[in-house]
């Protein structure tokens, strides 16, 4: 379906080189849901814009259904979708006008244009919203358009770049359930790009971590998530009791500060060792001052791969 | 060419919903005709205007005028399409990139074509004299060269895309000395000879000429042929430009 060797592309600015990819390939077969995270700047868009013709690669190949992105671009623009970070229609265009646009420029007729036009918006809930101007919409209702246009040529593979960037909870969760449904109804293969670590890790199938350019994790997120060798527990005790502590926590990692001592360990189902450990503690006269336990996130994946958090870059 | 057609079917739909905008554009060229036609007539004596009347000499002037002003403005909304998104997706569609441009440009001689009709009907009672035939050339011309113009325009947009204050800074530092040193507005007989001179290098010069013939009825002559070959000559430039600047601008 999608395939891509030594996928390269570096930027000039000003004298310096930027690599923003830096070699890619990996294959993604019919039907699949994968989600590419990184944090800004990692080559997400840039391996996006490549796949979707938009940018040329510098170096290696990249193919849609056997269609090279460089060679067969119009091949390929056939059989996508492409929904980019900004929105798809035209702030002064009507929303049906802007659809059916779309679908003719896509070769079809003014007929099924618009009757695909009106399944679309039927589907995404913008039947209502039909004859208002684009400028009026809400971003949650103009990403549902965008969402509607990338798919008026009915593409077997559908691009998002950050589909869900900006937009409050409440509307991510609405859209990640179009795009699901859409996705089981059309059996598309679905590839988009997200900062946001729960989107990855709840609603896709495959992620794939970018990060300098540079694929450093191909998996789902289950299977991620385990390699990181389960949930962690974190102990805080007083220091009077540390040593006792210690000897019972032997594999926990030890943190001594001020008047208290830290002990982080790794388990699998914290849940159910959790209690038995605190009872030893308690039988043993160590005072147990906080405790807390954590099933691992994509961020301790990208964190035990990087030395960096993820989080820090969203929030920056 | 079905490219451009839907190209230019999407283009057209907002005129087309709100068509009351419309009667705005086209009145103003009227307001502008009414206005400074007297005054370039009490100006100068009638020979500078080859002897026919004001009018016949100073309609297909601003004719041009309309068609430059118009096509060369659209390469900003092409520069907010840029900045909004829409434009991409235009560009994963599987069209040709020089519909896309020629489709733009033609939605921007539409209220030309209108204003065109408009202008000539208001003016025949003046003492304008309409060769329909000729005339209907003339517009023809005009669209071939709105065309390179609308291209050029918008290669400058994806040229100057980071910012908005320096494709109106460019474009109006070259839109005026054309339009001047062209003769639309004024016969440029009556000016220094370095101007004359410049003016010779202008394709613009040739094209009001053409329409000026063309105007008063005549189709077979030397300046026609100029016009058409300078009018030819901007749209082959303008569209390799445009299409240029996107190669560049995905590069």
């Amino acid at each position: 379906m999608i395939e891509t060797t030594e996928l390269s592309r570096t930027f000039k600015a000003g004298k310096e080189k930027v690599e923003a990819v830096r070699g890619v390939s990996f294959q993604v077969g019919q039907g699949e849901l994968v989600a590419l995270l990184g944090p800004n700047g990692a080559g997400k868009s840039t391996l996006l814009r490549m796949l979707t013709t938009l940018l040329p690669p510098t170096s290696g190949s990249a193919a849609i259904n056997g269609s090279d992105v460089t060679r067969d671009s119009v091949a390929v623009r056939k059989q996508i979708g492409f929904i980019g970070q900004g929105n798809a229609a035209g702030h002064h265009f009507r929303v049906d006008d802007e659809l059916i646009s779309q679908g003719l420029f896509h070769g079809l007729s003014l007929r099924e244009s618009g009757a695909r036009a009106a399944d679309l918006m039927e589907k995404l809930d913008l039947t209502d919203l039909s004859k208002r101007t684009v400028s009026t919409l809400s971003g949650g209702q103009r990403r549902r358009l965008d969402i509607a246009m990338g798919l008026i040529n009915r593409p077997p593979v559908l691009f998002l770049d950050e589909p869900t960037t900006g937009m409050d909870p409440h509307n991510r969760a609405a859209l990640w359930e179009h795009i699901l449904e859409l996705k089981r109804q059309l059996n598309i293969t679905v590839i988009l790009t997200t900062h946001y670590l729960e989107e990855a890790d709840s609603m896709t199938e495959r992620v794939m971590i970018i990060d300098n350019g540079t694929i450093i994790a191909d998996d789902t997120a289950e299977a991620l998530k385990d390699q990181l060798g389960g949930d962690t527990i974190t102990i805080n005790v007083a220091s009077e009791g540390a040593d006792a502590a210690a000897a019972l926590l032997e594999t926990a990692e030890r943190t001594d500060e001020a008047d208290s001592t830290t002990f982080r360990l790794r388990t699998e189902r914290a849940d159910r060792r959790l209690p038995g450990l605190l009872t030893g503690l308690a039988a043993a006269g160590v005072e147990v001052s906080g405790v807390s336990m954590r099933q691992p996130t994509l961020d301790d994946v990208f964190l035990s791969l990087t030395g960096r958090s993820l989080r820090e870059d969203v929030q920056a | 060419m079905r490219d451009v057609l839907a190209v230019f079917r999407r283009e057209l739909m907002p005129i087309a919903r709100e068509p009351f905008g419309i009667i705005f554009t086209l009145l103003q060229p009227l307001v502008f005709l009414v206005l400074f036609g007297p005054l370039l007539e009490g100006m100068l004596p009638a020979e500078a205007f080859g002897g026919e009347s004001t009018w016949q000499w100073f309609v297909p002037g601003i004719l041009v005028m309309l068609v430059v002003f118009g096509t060369s403005g659209t390469g900003y909304t092409l520069q907010t399409e840029l900045a909004t998104g829409s434009f991409e997706r235009l560009l994963v569609a599987p069209l040709s990139r020089a519909a896309i441009f020629i489709g733009r440009s033609m939605r921007e001689l539409v209220p030309l074509v209108a204003q065109a009709l408009l202008i000539v009907l208001v003016m025949i009672p003046f003492g304008f004299t309409l060769h329909p035939l000729p005339a209907a050339l003339g517009i023809l011309l005009l669209g071939l060269f709105g065309i390179g113009m609308g291209g050029l325009s918008n290669a400058l947009a994806i040229a100057t895309r980071k910012s908005e204050w320096m494709f109106w800074s460019v474009q109006s530092t070259v839109q005026f000395p054309l339009i001047i040193l062209s003769g639309m507005l004024m016969p440029l007989d009556a000016g220094p000879r370095w101007m004359q001179a410049v003016a010779a290098f202008n394709p613009l010069t040739y094209v009001v000429e053409a329409e000026r013939a063309l105007f008063a009825g005549h189709i077979w002559e030397a300046v026609v042929l100029h016009g058409v070959i300078a009018a030819l000559a901007t749209c082959v430039i303008g569209l390799a430009a445009g299409v240029l600047a996107i190669r560049g601008a995905t590069r």
